[in-house]
């Protein structure tokens, strides 16, 4: 809030607040990942892998903070506002939900959906021998299986997953620079998600063929409990300001050829007064000119 | 002879093309959904759960194979988009992402478009437009360009300034120093106040303002407390039915409309009351005597204004006294 209660005083902190306004073009979201009280090994282990994956906009939590997400999210809200994350994942582990984690989005600070995964199995970055990506590589995202479009917790945690691991919105993007894809399938009531090593091999044509190499972390899920924000708050959330909207360009048209047409407005000329060449010439010369006038002027006589 | 050959070469060639198309060509049952601006597929095709069902590395290589037909489609969607050369001939090949269509929602509210302050609405009304400043401005003592403001800024540090004119209508025994530091003062407290006025004119015009002003407690006024009182009361469950009242609050009659409405009697009702009020009517508007009773009306205005009178007193009283033992 720039409103008064403390004016910044420097421009560091000025900037840093101007940071955190609600702004047009939004920043990229950062996640926060927190342990529970009771969270086991396997859990932080998931907690770490996925910071790795999600370095730079994410902040991972060393210490273990002792809350229930599903019954009071103060506590969430309070950390998101402090680091500004609009996005967190919670791990805990106790013997009624075993190996939890609670994924879930903030609108305003204020919680808006979370849903709660199980892991069963979970393959880490170290125990696969094989070679990563870079740091911040932009994931590609594959979601298979009619789950995610028929039912609406799944359409839910669709769009949770892909906010969550979209990363920085580009607008170009190097293509030989695509080498991390995750992909997610929902299949007898599991999720399984999957991260692999884009290879992209020689082909006869321009597109190449392509070769997957199991990388990074792999987690069979399946979903517990979930707290959806009700409708009307989600249809808010969703709305975008109408400066947002790409400005159509007007009196421009193309044909069928590729020829590209622009209309422009003229105001009334008067064609009288209109530029032409000048062709000299057709110049009227002095003694022509004389004549003419004599002859064209009225029958002016001159009384003395 | 020449003809066969020339169809023999021209097949061999499409099957040499569909050779090496085939090994980027997916077959699918129904056709993905693509976001590119989000590097995003949706495969809608049930997956093969039978397959799935298995145990281990079977159903690793069943989701890698799943996975790299989804992928090839996807990496061949991005190949189709315009690419370019960035940084020169020998640069990477960079493609340009399309927008992203998946509808995700923001992570704070749109900012609210902000009223403009008083100057702003003075500028657009006069056609004042913002001139742009250069940051360094020619020094004519130094000979060189200096900052406008800030550090070695270019009129001389106004610390540092040891000559104040006296102005000409001005008092010859005034302190010009202390003038300078109280007018300065005095324009950033008002620039200040002028700050303020502007933010507060924006959150009023941004923030709703309740429809019943609260001040704090000690500042509220009996009909607020009681309106209070009212709204907490209705603001159970049961709609205020059941709520017990405090010992000597009157008891409230049940007024649905919250007793703004003029509430009329239905039409064909109660046939016996309605003649009564008819006949009622009838006999007063025939009687001779007066409706209002003079007399009543005169006493009760009499004690009315003794009342008043006694009340004024009172204070006058309590007032001299308060004086006195002042004094």
């Amino acid at each position: 809030l720039l409103i008064c209660y403390r004016k910044p005083k420097t421009k560091r902190a000025k900037r840093f607040l101007e940071k955190r306004e609600p702004k047009l073009k939004e920043n990229t979201k950062i996640a926060m990942l927190i342990k529970g009280g009771n969270a086991n090994l396997r859990v932080t282990e998931v907690l770490k892998d996925i910071y790795a994956v999600k370095k730079p906009f994410a902040v991972l939590y060393r210490k273990k903070n002792i809350t229930r997400p599903f019954e009071d999210q103060t506590s969430l809200e309070f950390f998101s506002k402090k680091s500004d994350c609009s996005l967190f994942l919670f791990g805990s582990h106790n013997k009624k939900r075993p190996n939890n984690l609670v994924i879930g989005r903030m609108f305003d600070y204020h919680v808006l959906d979370m849903i709660e995964l199980g892991v069963e199995k979970f393959v880490s970055l170290k125990d696969v021998k094989n070679s990563k990506c870079p740091e911040g590589t932009k994931p590609m995202l594959i979601f298979a299986g009619d789950m995610f479009d028929v039912n609406e917790e799944y359409r839910r945690l669709k769009s949770l997953l892909i906010d969550f691991f979209r990363g920085p919105t580009v607008p170009n993007i190097r293509l030989a620079g695509l080498e991390y894809v995750l992909h997610f399938t929902a299949v007898d009531g599991k999720i399984y998600m999957r991260s692999y090593k884009v290879l992209l091999k020689k082909s006869g044509c321009k597109i190449p063929r392509i070769e997957l190499e199991e990388m990074g972390p792999s987690l069979d899920l399946v979903m517990r409990r979930t707290h959806l924000a009700s409708d009307d708050l989600y249809k808010l959330s969703l709305k975008q300001p109408k400066a947002l909207k790409p400005k159509k360009k007007k009196n421009i048209s193309h044909d069928a050829f590729g020829t590209t047409y622009g209309r422009i407005h003229m105001q009334k000329q008067d064609l009288g007064k209109l530029q032409t060449r000048k062709m000299k010439g057709l110049k009227k010369r002095p003694a022509e000119k004389a004549a003419e006038d004599s002859g064209v002027s009225p029958k002016k006589s001159k009384s003395a | 002879m020449v003809a066969v050959r020339v169809e023999e070469v021209l097949a061999a060639a499409e099957e040499q093309e569909a050779e090496k198309r085939r090994s980027v060509v997916v077959e699918k049952e129904l056709e993905l959904e693509f976001d590119l601006g989000n590097l995003l597929a949706l495969d809608r095709n049930p997956p093969p759960a039978a397959q799935l069902r298995g145990v281990g590395p079977q159903r690793e290589a069943q989701l890698l194979a799943l996975a790299r037909d989804n992928t090839q489609l996807l990496v061949a969607q991005l190949w189709e988009l315009p690419a370019e050369r960035a940084g020169g001939a020998g640069g990477p090949l960079v493609a340009r992402l399309p927008e992203p269509t998946f509808r995700l929602p923001r992570e704070k509210p749109p900012p609210r478009p902000k009223p403009p302050t008083r100057w702003e609405q003075f500028a657009r009304l006069k056609g004042i437009r913002r001139r742009k400043r250069t940051s360094l401005v020619w020094d004519e003592q130094a000979k060189e360009w200096r900052r406008r403001w800030g550090y070695r800024r270019a009129g001389g540090d106004p610390a540092r300034a040891w000559l104040a004119e006296v102005p000409a209508g001005a008092d010859p025994e005034e302190d010009q120093f202390a003038r300078l530091r109280r007018e300065k003062r005095e324009r950033v407290a008002r620039n200040e106040l002028n700050r303020l006025r502007n933010l507060a004119r924006a959150h009023r015009a941004g923030a709703a303002v309740p429809a019943v002003p609260l001040h704090p407690t000690g500042h509220q006024s009996k009909e607020e407390l009681s309106h209070v009182a009212r709204v907490a009361r209705v603001s159970t469950a049961s709609l205020g039915r059941f709520q017990p009242r405090l010992p000597k609050e009157p008891a409230e009659p049940p007024s649905r409309s919250g007793g703004r409405k003029r509430r009329f009697e239905p039409l064909l009702g109660n046939l016996a009351a309605e003649r009564s009020r008819q006949l009622e009517l009838l006999k007063d508007m025939g009687s001779k005597k007066p409706v209002l009773d003079i007399t009543r009306a005169v006493n009760k205005q009499l004690r009315q204004e003794e009342a008043e009178a006694a009340a004024a007193k009172g204070k006058k009283q309590s007032q001299r006294g308060k004086r006195g033992r002042r004094q």
